[in-house]
């Protein structure tokens, strides 16, 4: 690691896995099951956290010695909703279906607690280098666990990645469906996103007992 | 009756957390114990309550397409409405630290007891999400837009009042080591959707999918417009 001393390195390991955003930090969990019924929706959105988290660290990072404490969540917000204009107005130009299946959520990007929540427990305390690896680190976690679960609903719910059939035609009977094999449409609903966050929870715990909470 | 129609389809049907996931994060981090989840209930209700139909009126005369159309003529092809977030969430947070200020002030006893969860409102998802729903539902008036706030905070309320009498009882049982927590609350969580999924014919006889509501709004609003653009055809 020529660019990242090792503790820099440990900023953006961490929120991977023991100390992911989603499943340990309990942030950002509303954008996490409502957009992600397609995988495509959901790396568009974590690419928009990674981009508003990046930045806003940064920005909140430089600022934090002259930010007066009592007004410092309306100076976050400010800038927040600055960066998740700038994002809401690119989907628009660029990828305008998409930016309608996300409706809400971009905006409340604004709210999604992990930006206010690294903001307020990391950014406000380092400097722009450290803010900007942790913004980094976060996203790309909470960016893991949408996209495993883009992966498994669009999968099992409709029976495509990324919009292809990778399982088969369902009306034409090929692939698994030759065998009898059907979507299972339940995954895209709403509840699902919940059980499926529940069962990540459960394996990487299980996985890893240190992390298990008292009752 | 539209009154009527509105305030139960935003308490059941569109429930805030159960139908949108909004402010999920604040709905598990707070409702470890029933008289904490009331507090934190009860302030989201009153804030919704201010918020939305203050953000409908700023919506309606200044940001939308055409909107300022009642300081002159020349205003009228001003389109402000990519600023909504920003207003939004300013107006938002300024009144969460104005309510603070006057709570503080004129009811102590209500202060302390509401006092430590209306920094979290500000960022709480259902605020916001409640004001951009707003917008992009097109809510006609600003009474239906109180309706609206006041509901869906009802809803909110509801879900956080079931959740932490659910996680109180659960402390006695034996759930699997890893699924304790968190995991728990999720899948009960799922669960308890599932069951307020079945409110969703109540209104509409069965004919919307609430579920499906995300992409069957945008084509309703699409349907109206299209509707209201043919009107317009006709009389011209």
């Amino acid at each position: 690691m020529g660019l990242l001393s090792k503790k820099d390195a440990k900023l953006i390991t961490d929120p991977l896995a023991d100390n992911n955003p989603i499943t340990l930090q309990v942030l950002g969990i509303c954008s996490a099951l409502a957009i992600t019924a397609e995988l495509k929706a959901s790396i568009v959105m974590s690419v928009a956290v990674l981009f508003v988290l990046g930045l806003g660290n940064v920005v909140i990072s430089l600022m934090r010695n002259i930010i007066p404490s009592k007004i410092r969540i309306i100076v976050q917000l400010i800038v927040v909703a600055t960066l998740v204009i700038i994002v809401d107005l690119v989907l628009k130009a660029f990828a305008y279906e998409l930016s309608k299946t996300l409706s809400v959520f971009v905006g409340l990007i604004i709210t999604n607690c992990i930006i206010m929540g690294r903001f307020e427990a990391f950014a406000l305390a380092n400097g722009p280098w450290k803010s900007f690896l942790d913004g980094i680190g976060n996203s790309l976690g909470y960016a893991v666990i949408l996209i495993i679960i883009g992966f498994f609903r669009e999968l099992l719910g409709s029976g495509t990645l990324l919009g292809f059939k990778v399982l088969g035609d369902p009306i034409e009977k090929t692939g698994v469906y030759a065998f009898g094999y059907e979507n299972n449409g339940f995954m895209l609903l709403a509840p699902m996103a919940l059980i499926t966050v529940g069962i990540i929870i459960w394996v990487q715990r299980y996985k890893n007992q240190d992390l298990i909470e008292e009752n | 009756m539209e009154h009527l129609e509105l305030f139960f389809k935003s308490i059941f049907v569109d429930n805030m957390v159960f139908a949108t996931f909004l402010g999920m994060c604040s709905y598990l981090a707070v409702s470890k114990k029933v008289s904490t989840a009331v507090g934190l209930g009860a302030a989201v209700i009153f804030v919704m309550a201010i918020t939305v139909p203050l953000n409908w009126l700023l919506d309606t005369y200044i940001l939308k397409d055409g909107a300022l159309v009642w300081l002159g003529e020349e205003y009228a092809s001003y389109d402000l409405s990519f600023l909504s977030f920003i207003m939004f969430i300013a107006t938002i947070a300024t009144m969460v630290q104005l309510v603070e200020i006057i709570v503080e002030k004129f009811s102590p006893s209500l202060y302390n007891s509401l006092g430590i969860f209306l920094p979290l409102i500000a960022v709480n998802c259902a605020i916001l999400g409640g004001s951009l729903f707003m917008q992009s539902r097109e809510i006609q008036s600003v009474g239906l837009a109180f309706n609206y706030g006041v509901s869906s905070g009802i809803g909110w309320f509801l879900a956080i009042l079931a959740i932490a009498a659910i996680r109180e009882k659960i402390r006695y049982s034996n759930v699997p080591g890893p699924l304790r927590g968190l995991g728990i609350t999720f899948i009960i969580t799922g669960l308890m959707a599932i069951g307020f999924m079945s409110f969703g014919g109540m209104l509409t006889g069965g004919e919307e999918e609430a579920v499906e509501e995300k992409t069957a709004q945008v084509e309703t609003i699409e349907e109206a417009k299209n509707l209201a653009n043919n009107e317009l055809e006709i009389k011209e």
